[in-house]
């Protein structure tokens, strides 16, 4: 039986929309009623009667994902694949339901909060019109590091869409609506302040010259390497249309052989290629918005090193969650 | 194992004891934290009213003043510490903000930008925060010795209601004066060309802050209704405001 986030419009007369075809079997089968209420008001929202192999599903005011289906109302979110009858339930199950407002798919999101930055990017590198004064309006800098940044930045988002149409698995659908004007805030704002300067008119490049822009450069492509092979070897920790959890383990590829001291080595070579785009530029905006990133990055790494280690038994204990050894 | 069983609670008692003295130590620096920057603001409370006496004008009150109320402001960044410490149970966001804010007002305009230190609504302000600051410390002064009297617990809700609008016009005034001088002087500012390719410009930064209140201090309004409504309905009141 699976528990499909399903029912109830509180208004109106419920309706039986298609039921999935049951399995014959000889066994006796046992039935369930299930309840569904409000998590903040307790309000009975629905009522199921013998809710056999499967539970129907009724059209509704709230879509499936937005819908937030738990055993205890302050508990954690069921999920689709859940399975009824192995639920710590009765013969009659209460379930909470919390609306989790409206949704939008991660790929939707990450595209949109991708896409800014590349064009608005490529505006400041053209200079359209009223960035900067008139006389400079569809020029180009006259510095060679300009050009290059450009390419590094234009280079990075252009992999992290292909990367978000072809690599990725997600776990979650959606999440709320709300995140894509915050991420977005936060990408293309970011985008346009470092952009702003990198293609000033009175840019002033590195202090140390063509040395610093080539060890910016290979610390940056290094760390785009290394931020790719991550992925792909997260993406084939998880076969197609799964979503099981598994220790990530070092492969072939030596840019993973940094999961033998790190948990999140996709962080951590992001971080790499945004200081190695920080030295190359030598521009303070694109340094703050590597420590912000950063920060954030920690945050995550934290949580998913806290997940993991609560998930397997025999987590490796010589990883760190972001900075080997350190953080 | 009863052995066992006695060890743990040997154990728990020690820990017990350690919380309490914790507890009794920090109630102690607060309450003398509290009583100080209610000392703090009642002098300067007092300087401004004899100098107002002794001159019938406040030109030149500012100079007067500057040291104490530099000093009071600044010494309440300890606020911050004590909710981060856990001693206070308030956000350490919120705190940090209200203070942050303050420091600002004081440092980065009017001492620093000479010019206004006479404006009318400095004065405001400053009276505004002298007169909040007192209610404030000593309504907290008065809870952690336990006894607070009733006209305390009402001036600290609802002085607010007036003094507040009153404080943010006074400072909303003093930036807007402010800027002028601002602009021609090009203070905390940086331009292009420089090393690091970044840009300042204190004058805009300013007129963003003065925009800011805009969303800001409704919320932190309604927030003290809120707090409000909720003390003076006869609920125990535990420190927390949020």
């Amino acid at each position: 039986v699976d528990l499909i986030a399903s029912v109830v419009a509180a208004p109106g007369p419920p309706t039986p929309a298609k039921r999935k075809p049951t399995k014959k079997t000889k066994k006796a089968v046992v039935f369930f009623e299930v309840e569904i209420l409000d998590a903040k008001t307790k309000d009975k929202l629905c009522f199921l009667d013998k809710v056999g192999k499967v539970l129907p599903s009724f059209s509704l005011h709230w879509y499936p994902a937005r819908q937030s289906i738990r055993l205890d109302p302050k508990g954690k979110s069921l999920k689709d694949e859940d399975v009824l009858q192995h639920l710590p339930v009765g013969t009659t199950a209460t379930f909470y339901f919390r609306d989790l407002g409206a949704q939008i798919s991660w790929v939707t999101v990450f595209l949109t909060e991708y896409a800014g930055p590349l064009l608005i990017y490529l505006m400041f590198y053209f200079r359209v019109p009223f960035i900067y004064a008139p006389k400079y309006d569809f020029t180009t800098s006259k510095h060679w590091v300009v050009h290059l940044a450009c390419m590094c930045h234009s280079f990075h988002y252009v992999k992290r869409l292909l990367e978000t149409l072809f690599v990725h698995r997600f776990s979650h659908g959606t999440m709320p609506l709300r995140n894509i004007f915050k991420n977005c805030t936060y990408y293309w704002g970011f985008a346009a302040w470092m952009a702003y300067y990198i293609n000033h008119p009175l840019y002033t490049p590195p202090i140390y010259g063509e040395q610093q822009i080539r060890l910016a450069l290979t610390v940056f492509l290094f760390c785009q390497i290394g931020n790719f092979s991550i992925h792909i070897a997260l993406r084939n920790l998880r076969p197609p249309g799964s979503k099981t959890r598994k220790i990530p383990y070092p492969t072939k590829n030596p840019f993973t052989w940094i999961f033998l001291l790190v948990s999140c080595p996709n962080y951590t070579y992001e971080l790499g290629s945004w200081l190695g785009f920080t030295l190359m530029t030598q521009c303070l905006p694109v340094a703050f918005f590597t420590l912000v990133g950063f920060i954030q990055m920690t945050v995550w790494a934290k949580g998913k090193h806290r997940s993991y280690l609560k998930e397997f038994r025999d987590y490796p204990t010589l990883r760190s969650p972001i900075l080997p050894f350190i953080l | 194992m009863a052995s066992g069983e006695e060890d743990r609670t040997v154990e728990e008692k020690e820990t017990n004891n350690k919380k309490r003295t914790k507890g009794a130590i920090a109630t102690a620096w607060l309450t003398f934290y509290n009583i100080a920057m209610t000392a703090g603001w009642l002098v300067l409370a007092v300087v401004m009213v004899r100098y107002y006496l002794q001159k019938g004008t406040h030109k030149g009150l500012y100079k007067n003043i500057a040291r104490t109320l530099k000093f009071s402001q600044t010494f309440a960044l300890l606020e911050v510490g004590h909710c981060a410490i856990g001693i206070v149970r308030t956000s350490v966001i919120v705190t940090g903000v209200q203070v942050c804010s303050r420091i600002f007002m004081v440092w980065f305009i009017t001492n620093s930008i000479r010019q206004i230190q006479n404006e009318e609504s400095v004065i405001l302000f400053v009276v505004v925060w002298t007169i909040t600051e007192i209610t404030r410390y000593s309504f907290y002064t008065f809870n952690l010795l336990n006894h607070l009297p009733y006209f305390i617990k009402w001036a600290r809700y609802n002085m607010f209601i007036v003094m507040y609008p009153l404080g943010v016009i006074g400072e909303l005034l003093t930036i807007h004066a402010a800027l002028p001088y601002v602009r021609r002087s090009g203070m905390y500012s940086l331009r292009l060309p420089n090393k690091y390719n970044v840009s300042f410009d204190y004058y805009y930064f300013l007129i963003i802050v003065m925009l800011s209140y805009i969303p800001l201090f409704p919320q932190l309004y309604f927030h003290m209704l809120r707090q409000r409504r909720r003390v003076l309905h006869g609920e125990i009141v535990v420190e927390k405001d949020e």
